[in-house]
């Protein structure tokens, strides 16, 4: 066993940061992430999720801090990192032109298995993600659900301990989507270190961890529960509701015109308030031009959209101070 | 070398999955040295002429046959008027027109001088350089012809062959050796194998790597501990295997088709060729790291094409470039096995007699490599 064996942490960035010319894409980012975590990264396109992980793979240099995976340096032990790491990326990156089961030999004689074990390797994987059937397919020929499994299947073929994936979900179907989480959760379970992007909120609730990105700074990262606690999300004196009313959206306007109404956002059929806690439910149901048969009132914990709307709405604020 | 095998395997399935990579290997090739082997000729012969001849008799005549027999001109016209004459050169019809005076035959009788008019489009440099020598040794052979007849007759002459006949003082003897019927294809095609050779494996080669680049696939070999010689090695060696037999093909085409013979040492001309090849994959290679798109790297190998068909001696002889033309020449490693091919097929060259050029094409190859090996990196960015 090596140190970073027994380590807590698989990774752990501190201060990491990447500049392309002028443009900062990562800005001094620190985390940490603990074995057998499933790592939510979340933040919108373009904010640095892509850069951050190619950096922790060891494929792109960073311009700053440090980047620690497995307990070896991804600027300087890049190499020795990749024996024991497994990358699926944005786009689909396997061999179009070679079938499935081509695409994970090819893999396999990468990371040096051979033979009989390559094969046993093989039909394992095959069984795990379910692609057996499709062996003999091209791989271009595939459908998009199939052709994540597939990589998926590839990026784990020498067993690693840490997966990371980036947007692993992005532009397949739902049934598809909620099938591969049921894999990646079966990994997490045999103890594989997962760092996922994404930017489904319903993924990152899912996530034993979960951060979040914002024009290359890291807003911020922890349990989903922990995070939900944040003071600054329901500062004291505050209070969430949800209310469930007919005609939400004309009721949104007006709740946003209120004294005391923090903030009000409409999540599906109901709305999500943030109110101050001196100001009564029946002053609220009144000011909406609400009649109290029909519509429902109930205290609410924030979900992690509401954690970092809120999050990242004050970062914005504070860069432009 | 981590890995090595894998990617051989896999670069082999690539070709096995789309033949045409062959196609464009071994068919396209000797097909373009068969059509520009037989396409590209620098002799020049049958100049379209028109003829104006005023003189109408024994003499003009004979001077006319004189052209026809040289077979640089070939008559297309006869014409009567001056106007007609002019018509069909301004047209294009004829190169060249000759006009032949009116009193050419008395002039000449008469043991005046005669002014044969000879006008000469000169919008083609090549044909009318041609045509211009040509019409000139004409008339420099039938006054010689006229002259030694005339100084028959005199005591005293400069020269006289044993029998007592006159001669000329000065007799030239030139003896072309290596290329002695002057064919262009013999010039030409050996020069020909080089560049389609570079063609063929900067195209290729460029493509293999930078294809993985655009598909994000070699982003995601950058993530396995593949070694970088591995991953070099295993893109290289498939298509320096198919730049080889390519290369027995097309020599294949050079001796059998063109009847070109390889006079030097066959195994010596492979060995360069090796050699040549290397290079022509050190500057695939160099291409893919400098292009990030399939429609760049055509662009890049455009570029080293250029340079390469145009500067090398190829086409245009490279004594006659400007100084700093020439000097940019040396740095073109076609130019170097340009000389190796010529000088073993047609001269039957030696190692040592080639030495200059094939140190050259070892440093380009040198210098090339580590380059393009230097700039490959296992990262993004």
């Amino acid at each position: 066993m090596t140190p970073a064996d027994t380590a807590a942490n698989v990774i752990e960035a501190d201060r990491l940061t990447r500049r392309f010319g002028e443009l900062v894409a990562v800005r001094e980012v620190s985390f940490a992430v603990p074995r057998a975590a499933i790592f939510g990264f979340l933040g919108p396109n373009g904010s640095g999720k892509s850069t951050l992980i190619r950096m922790l793979c060891g494929v792109l240099r960073p311009s700053g801090g440090r980047g620690v995976v497995l307990g070896r340096d991804v600027a300087q032990q890049a190499e020795a990192i990749k024996q024991r790491i497994g990358y699926m990326s944005q786009r689909f990156s396997l061999y179009a032109d070679l079938s499935v089961a081509e695409n994970l030999d090819f893999y396999g004689r990468i990371y040096g298995l051979r033979g009989p074990r390559l094969n046993a390797r093989k039909n394992e994987l095959a069984e795990l993600v379910g692609i057996r059937p499709l062996t003999r397919q091209l791989a271009g020929t595939l459908s998009g659900g199939w052709k994540q499994r597939l990589a998926l299947a590839c990026a784990l073929i020498h067993e690693p301990d840490v997966l990371f994936l980036d947007e692993p979900t992005a532009g397949i179907d739902p049934v598809a989507r909620r099938e591969l989480w049921d894999l990646l959760f079966g990994l997490a379970g045999r103890g594989v270190t997962l760092f996922v992007t994404t930017h489904y909120m319903d993924e990152a609730e899912r996530c034993t961890h979960v951060a979040y990105l914002h024009l290359g700074r890291l807003v911020i990262w922890g349990r989903p529960a922990d995070l939900k606690q944040l003071q600054t999300v329901t500062p004291p004196g505050t209070r969430r509701l949800e209310i469930r009313c007919p005609q939400p959206p004309a009721v949104l306007a007006r709740l946003r015109t209120l004294a005391g109404v923090q903030d009000a956002t409409l999540f599906g059929e109901a709305l999500h308030v943030l109110v101050n806690e001196d100001l009564p439910d029946e002053t609220l149901v009144r000011a909406a031009g609400l009649a109290p048969p029909g519509i429902e009132l109930r205290p609410i914990a924030p979900t992690l959209e509401d954690v970092f709307v809120t999050l990242s709405r004050r970062e914005t604020c504070r860069t432009v101070a | 070398m981590n890995g090595l095998l894998a990617i051989l395997l896999k670069e082999l399935a690539h070709i096995r999955r789309q033949p045409s990579t062959l196609v464009f290997a071994f068919i396209v090739p000797m097909l373009q040295l068969t059509i520009f082997g037989y396409a590209i000729r620098t002799t020049i012969d049958d100049i379209r002429t028109v003829v104006y001849d005023l003189d109408g008799r024994q003499a003009g005549r004979e001077l006319v046959d004189a052209l026809v027999n040289s077979r640089k001109f070939t008559v297309v016209a006869r014409v009567h008027d001056q106007g007609a004459f002019e018509r069909a050169l301004a047209s294009g019809r004829a190169k060249v027109g000759v006009k032949i005076p009116p009193n050419y035959t008395e002039q000449l009788l008469r043991g005046q001088q005669a002014t044969v008019q000879v006008l000469i489009n000169g919008s083609d440099s090549q044909v009318a350089t041609t045509a211009l020598n040509s019409a000139a040794l004409l008339g420099l052979n039938q006054s010689l012809r006229r002259g030694l007849s005339a100084a028959e007759r005199v005591q005293v002459a400069a020269a006289r062959e044993p029998s007592g006949r006159i001669a000329l003082p000065i007799q030239v003897q030139a003896r072309l050796l290596y290329n002695p019927d002057l064919k262009s294809a013999h010039f030409f095609v050996p020069g020909l194998v080089g560049i389609i050779m570079q063609l063929v494996t900067l195209f290729l080669t460029s493509f293999a790597v930078v294809r993985e680049r655009e598909l994000g696939t070699l982003e995601q070999l950058f993530v396995t501990p593949v070694g970088r010689a591995a991953l070099l090695l295993g893109k290289l060696i498939p298509y320096a295997l198919i730049g080889f037999i390519e290369t027995v093909l097309v020599l294949a085409v050079v001796v059998f088709v063109f009847g070109v013979p390889v006079r030097g040492d066959l195994v010596l001309l492979l060995a360069l060729s090796l050699l040549f090849l290397l290079t022509a994959l050190g500057l695939g290679l160099l291409v893919s790291t400098l292009a990030a798109t399939q429609l760049q790297a055509i662009q890049f190998a455009f570029l080293v094409m250029m340079p390469s068909i145009l500067l090398s001696g190829f086409v245009f002889p490279r004594e006659a470039m400007p100084t700093p033309i020439y000097l940019i020449s040396f740095a073109i490693p076609v130019t170097y096995f340009l000389e190796i091919l010529r000088g073993i097929i047609l001269r039957s060259a030696s190692l040592a007699d080639l030495l200059p050029h094939v140190a050259g094409l070892a440093t380009c190859c040198g210098l090339i490599l580590t380059l393009s090996v230097l700039r490959f990196r296992k990262q993004l960015g």
